[in-house]
């Protein structure tokens, strides 16, 4: 039974980070529908941003990582200016193929700067976030994660509610030429959408980089898990890949404790195949119907 | 000579594969000087490089079979290659089948596998392929590692020495021949599958899935037919690397092999059978220049301290490669020929 216990608090807190990284990915698809596999590596070059502000610039804490997410913001435009920008109303197959290309790229960049390594930050959360009940053990980083977790949750699920510019952020997903003949500015939607994810994705790498050590090769393993996660909580729902990532998690979990650990890393992609399989749009997901 | 314009009168003319003699004839004469001239002239090293382009670019005709005209984008190439060169290992190891079987063998196991993870396209559109063949990536990868009463697992399979039809094949030189006769047939095969009715519904789907569907194509039945097809070619090449090799493990069928395979699909050009040719010669001669200048960067006294691996700069260049192709010249290295040679053909008058 303790055992149990441990694999499920275990399996929900990796879950809500899966599900915290899916986040910025389920973002850039719901308003330009491009799926970014260079999702990963948008979450090491967060980690890295920060490990470069706090390690070697010595910057305090919470200014670092300010500072982090106001880059990964900039990158995130950058992104989208340079490379995407030229690829509005080219078929889809350029766009996914351009963030094949630019995963390698941004992959190969960072192991030329930082190599492959395994770095990590210096200690600073306040034991007070923890939680030590019997058996039960969580460390102060996963408290924290879940606070930043469902502030963001909330805040992104607020700002596409109500904004007006996540209100033409969701207009755009539907129907990029009814949006721009209403008068929506597409292209700063999608600048926009593109910084928030990155955003997004680079707050999850810090995390992550807390929690298991800063490593492009493991950071860029997690952006391909999100797969997984979005497919099952759908594509296009954000709350959907929260839920998608803890259920993930828990899989992961359960499988190397009762199963078999070298089995752990392959069942979320045996679960992958199997949704695309029966239920293709996902627990959440909005349903196309398009017999083709 | 062609005439400046189109004066194509009926559709044998607009399918013809050489629409010139000038062309046919150098075709030949290239293929000639290929199995006469360059053995006698090549140093082993450079029939290594002649025979791993020649093994990569069947894999990769097949990918850009699914890729370039059926529009659909598999991830999943890389495993699929090694289980073509897990199946041709297990075939000639444990059913001790020759080679001449073995090879096609392996290629029709690798369609059926590769089929299995086309079946999600059957209800999805686009991108769902995708993903289905990254998670095809992952499994297969684990499934060759793993399932070691078949595969060995980490220590590898040893293949027995590669003999055809009583001949022994040996060094790089015999395998050259080998290669070279394979991917010439299945040129040969690409080029005319397109002209027939099961590959002319490939391109159907690639330009409008809807449409396709409404002209009275099976669109299902074709994707999963463009995936069999497609896996086969990745298939056939493993198992031919697998000889070559002589002993496999399963380390080199990764997702970084897969996005290589993309890469050249992509710098090639889609949907053309030369370029992926092209492609493919270009990001082999791109690694061996890479690995030629860090040798060079390292020895030059530059970077003693500065560890630099070649890896992570390949993984880069070929990164900038494929964006730089997407962004620039979206149809790859077989336009740029075309807008070479047309540049010549019509000078100096434009049109």
């Amino acid at each position: 039974m303790d055992f149990f216990i441990q694999l499920l608090v275990g399996g929900l807190s990796v879950g809500f980070l899966y599900g915290l990284s899916a986040m910025g990915f389920v973002m850039i698809f719901k308003s330009s529908s491009v799926l970014n596999f260079a999702h990963g590596e948008l979450l090491a070059i967060g980690a890295y941003f920060f490990l470069a502000f706090v390690t070697w610039a010595k910057i305090p804490i919470l200014l670092s990582f300010l500072l982090a997410l106001a880059g990964c913001f900039l990158l995130g435009i950058l992104i989208e200016r340079i490379f995407l920008r030229p690829l509005i109303g080219e078929p889809l197959i350029f766009v996914v193929m351009l963030t094949v290309g630019l995963a390698a790229m941004f992959k190969g960049l960072i192991l030329l700067i930082w190599g492959g390594n395994l770095f990590t930050y210096p200690d600073f959360l306040p034991k007070a976030l923890g939680i030590e009940w019997k058996i039960i053990r969580i460390p102060p980083v996963y408290g924290a994660t879940l606070i930043i977790g469902t502030l963001f949750l909330i805040l992104f699920g607020l700002f596409f509610k109500f904004s007006s510019q996540g209100i033409y952020m969701r207009s755009v997903a539907d129907n990029q030429r009814a949006a721009l003949s209403l008068g929506v500015h597409v292209k700063r939607v999608f600048a926009l959408s593109w910084a928030i994810a990155a955003l997004v994705a680079g707050m999850s790498g810090m995390v992550l980089g807390i929690i298991n050590g800063v490593n492009v090769h493991d950071l860029s393993a997690i952006g391909l898990k999100v797969f997984p996660v979005v497919i099952l909580g759908g594509l296009d729902s954000i709350g959907g890949a929260i839920i998608g990532g803890i259920i993930i998690g828990l899989l992961e979990t359960f499988t190397g404790g009762y199963i078999s650990p070298s089995l752990r890393d392959v069942v979320p992609y045996i679960v992958l195949v199997l949704i695309l399989l029966l239920k293709p749009y996902g627990l959440f997901g909005l349903k196309e119907i398009e017999r083709v | 000579m062609h005439p400046c314009g189109n004066f194509r009168e009926r559709y044998q003319q607009e399918l013809a594969v050489f629409t010139t003699d000038f062309g046919r004839i150098w075709t030949g004469i290239g293929i000639l000087l290929l199995i006469a001239l360059v053995p006698l002239s090549a140093s082993p090293y450079m029939l290594y490089i002649f025979n791993m382009i020649g093994i990569t670019a069947i894999a990769v005709i097949g990918l850009n079979i699914l890729i370039g005209f059926t529009g659909q984008i598999s991830l999943g190439h890389g495993a699929f290659f090694g289980v073509g060169a897990y199946a041709g290992a297990i075939f000639s190891t444990t059913l001790h089948l020759p080679m001449l079987l073995c090879i096609p063998a392996a290629g029709l196991t690798t369609a059926l596998v590769g089929m299995i993870f086309g079946i999600p396209s059957g209800r999805l559109k686009g991108l769902y392929l995708t993903i289905a063949t990254l998670a095809g990536q992952f499994i297969i990868e684990y499934v060759l590692i793993h399932w070691e009463s078949l595969t060995k697992g980490t220590m590898g399979i040893t293949l027995p020495p590669a003999s055809l039809l009583g001949l022994s094949i040996r060094g790089d030189l015999g395998f050259y021949y080998l290669i070279f006769i394979s991917l010439a047939g299945m040129v040969w095969i690409a080029v005319n599958l397109i002209r027939t009715r099961y590959g002319r519904p490939f391109i159907a789907i690639r330009d409008n899935d809807r449409a396709a569907e409404g002209m009275g194509i099976p669109i299902f039945r074709y994707k999963l037919l463009s995936f069999g097809i497609s896996s086969f070619y990745a298939g056939f090449a493993g198992a031919l690397w697998a000889f070559y090799m002589g002993s496999i493990t399963a380390e080199p069928f990764n997702l970084g092999l897969s996005v290589e395979y993309i890469a050249m699909v992509i710098i090639g050009g889609l949907g053309s059978i030369s370029g992926s040719i092209f492609g493919t010669v270009f990001i082999t001669l791109l690694n061996e220049a890479l690995r030629f200048m860090t040798g060079i960067l390292m020895n030059s006294g530059l970077f003693s301290t500065l560890e630099l691996n070649i890896a992570p700069l390949r993984e880069f260049v070929f990164g900038l490669a494929i964006v730089l192709f997407i962004l620039l010249e979206p149809r790859g290295l077989a336009e740029l020929w075309r807008i070479i040679r047309s540049n010549f053909r019509l000078w100096p008058f434009a049109y």
